[in-house]
């Protein structure tokens, strides 16, 4: 396993600790248990933790339990919050309380929780969905996509052919609405990220910080290198999902013209 | 309907929470002092998720297009109603006209402003709490302004009984509170300096013997750089026994993480979905209305309870509430 850590986070605003995995040497055995453990995280939580390491095979331990999760909502249940290596499941301790007669709520809670993982089996893992991505590569939108060219020895249409001919597994969501933690960068196209953050990144724009890529779904200050903007929107708070991405999806993303981004942005509004 | 004549420092409107998004990223906002609003509502006669008023510090002046039933709970910002004081934590049935203003603050430092029936604003993603970064929620996704006009909603039955209480003992007064009040043993002490129960936190054995003494010794100041988001504290550096990178995951409300600076955050009700700090301790639900109600200044420290423990306060306090509830309903229909 190739693990590179990145980020040293300049402030509470950005995202910490985002690792990155450029391959897999696991396979999931179907049907074998889950090893996990629980822990509590405040009174109205229990975070599971399915593994030790980023991993695709932790990946998908943790897909297979929101996919139950979602499937099954258990009553006492509020949501869940899927990363990395955990899934930590939000409860209402008085509804367990009054459930289990009396017993301390997160005894009662992981009571329930632990027959549901030891039953569920890698199996049920939901087919990942494909998100193609239109990007506006460069100009006002990427200005820092000559330092990322200059940084790696090679040109601006070679980094815009690198990242968008990569397939991108979104790991988790956080940091803000639909942004998503996304592994499998190409080393290639690797740049550090600025000394001073900018104040201000418009929505929508795609950067690159050390190995990873992103997306700013909303207007944050930040760090990263930015190399170009997408007319689609990743947060969209009066649909019915509100974000364009989640968890598990994979993403590709496409090269476009300036006209065609303009054209597209009218079409999304 | 509820002009705002003045916003005060920052009024947005809050519910419990936007629940159900996190899993997208979305944060959950909502009350930062729970309890307070919870209170709020409940001798208002609202559901206790009803959205109210949140106020910081330096209160709004509203005036009151109707007759309204209020009431305000939490910290002390010493609340004027015509310039005669009004008390906190009661009903109060307020004519037309009437001109709510606050002024110093006595204690804590968030005020919840309740009105029957609610503050009347579009749901989004299921809550009605305002999400400013994002300017979603609530009033048009923000904090008051002057000149908002705030609606209410449809008043409860509870609502209308309170109200019929109320009237009766009104006379020629602009407004009047109720006759009783609530058990001072169920109101949290809001005063400077508290001190708050936590739990250790997932990573507490990675941090250093001694950073794992001193958070319990030392006090810990509330700087100015806190908000919603999180309290940043100053005190005793802390820090890890060995330089150990965490992975992402999700926090909560009241989780104490520890940047690589040893300066300990306190995240609250705006915090993120999910941080990679090393998280050193978990306030005790029951003990977030006082974290809520600290100011910049304030110093605060620690003490330790077990997990059992903290959950077997809530609870505790949970059954007292029901009790309570249970209690002003008796009280404000018992004569019918």
């Amino acid at each position: 396993m190739n693990e590179i850590l990145l980020n040293k986070n300049e402030d509470l605003l950005l995202p910490n600790n985002i690792l990155f995995l450029s391959t897999n040497k696991f396979t999931a055995k179907a049907g074998e248990m889950m090893r996990y453990t629980l822990h509590p995280l405040g009174d109205d939580a229990v975070l599971v933790e399915l593994g030790k390491e980023i991993s695709k095979e932790t990946h998908q331990k943790v897909q297979s339990l929101t996919a139950f999760l979602e499937k099954y909502p258990p009553e006492w249940m509020i949501e869940y919050i899927p990363a990395y290596t955990t899934v930590t499941i939000f409860y209402n301790p008085f509804k367990a309380y009054q459930l289990s007669n009396g017993q301390l709520p997160f005894n009662f809670v992981c009571s329930l929780i632990k027959p549901l993982i030891e039953e569920m089996t890698e199996n049920n893992m939901p087919e990942p969905e494909i998100v193609e991505i239109p990007v506006c590569y460069g100009g006002e939108f990427g200005p820092d996509l000559d330092f990322v060219a200059e940084h790696n020895g090679i040109t601006p249409e070679e980094v815009i052919e690198i990242h968008s001919s990569g397939s991108y597994l979104v790991y988790m969501i956080g940091f803000a609405p639909g942004f998503p933690f996304i592994g499998g960068m190409s080393e290639q196209i690797a740049a550090p990220r600025r000394d001073t953050p900018r104040l201000k990144i418009p929505e929508r724009t795609v950067g690159i910080a050390g190995m990873q890529t992103g997306i700013y779904p909303i207007e944050t200050p930040g760090g990263w290198q930015l190399i170009g903007r997408t007319p689609v929107k990743l947060f969209r708070p009066t649909d019915d999902s509100p974000t364009l991405l989640k968890a598990g999806d994979q993403i590709k993303f496409k090269p476009i013209s300036l006209e065609e981004y303009h054209h597209w942005e009218e079409t999304e509004q | 309907m509820i002009n705002v004549l003045k916003p005060g420092l920052l009024s947005s409107i809050q519910d419990l929470g936007r629940t159900g998004y996190q899993k997208f990223g979305v944060i959950s906002s909502g009350a930062m002092d729970p309890f307070s609003h919870r209170m709020a509502n409940l001798l208002a006669g609202n559901e206790e998720n009803d959205p109210v008023l949140e106020i910081t510090m330096m209160g709004p002046i509203l005036t009151f297009e109707k007759d309204t039933l209020i009431s305000i709970c939490g910290g002390d910002l010493s609340p004027s109603i015509n310039g005669q004081p009004v008390r906190t934590w009661r009903s109060v049935f307020v004519k037309k006209g009437s001109e709510l203003k606050f002024g110093r603050c006595r204690k804590g430092c968030r005020a919840y402003l309740a009105a029957a029936g609610g503050f009347a604003v579009p749901d989004v993603m299921n809550s009605k709490s305002t999400y400013l970064r994002a300017g979603i929620g609530g009033y048009k996704g923000r904090a008051l302004k002057s000149g908002d006009l705030l609606e209410t909603g449809k008043p409860s039955l509870q609502s209308l009984k309170i109200t019929e209480y109320l009237t009766k003992q009104i006379l020629d007064r602009t407004f009047v509170e109720n006759d009783w009040g609530i058990a001072s043993e169920l109101i949290p002490d809001t005063a400077a300096n508290p001190e708050i129960r936590i739990t250790r936190g997932r990573q507490f054995d990675l941090f250093s013997e001694a950073s794992q003494v001193q958070l319990f010794k030392h006090a810990f100041e509330v700087t100015s750089q806190s908000d919603r988001m999180g309290y940043r504290l100053k005190g005793p550096a802390l820090s890890l026994s060995e330089h150990a990178e965490q992975i992402s995951e999700a926090v909560n409300f009241g989780s104490i993480q520890v940047p690589p600076d040893g300066n300990p955050i306190v995240l609250l009700a705006d915090r993120q979905t999910t941080g990679g700090y090393p998280k050193i301790g978990q306030v005790a639900a029951v003990d977030l209305p006082l974290l809520a109600q600290a100011k910049p200044g304030d110093s605060l420290s620690f003490a330790e309870i077990s997990n059992e423990q903290a959950q077997q306060l809530l609870i505790n306090r949970e059954m007292k509430l029901r009790e309570l509830k249970q209690g002003i309903f008796l009280k404000t229909r018992g004569g019918n």
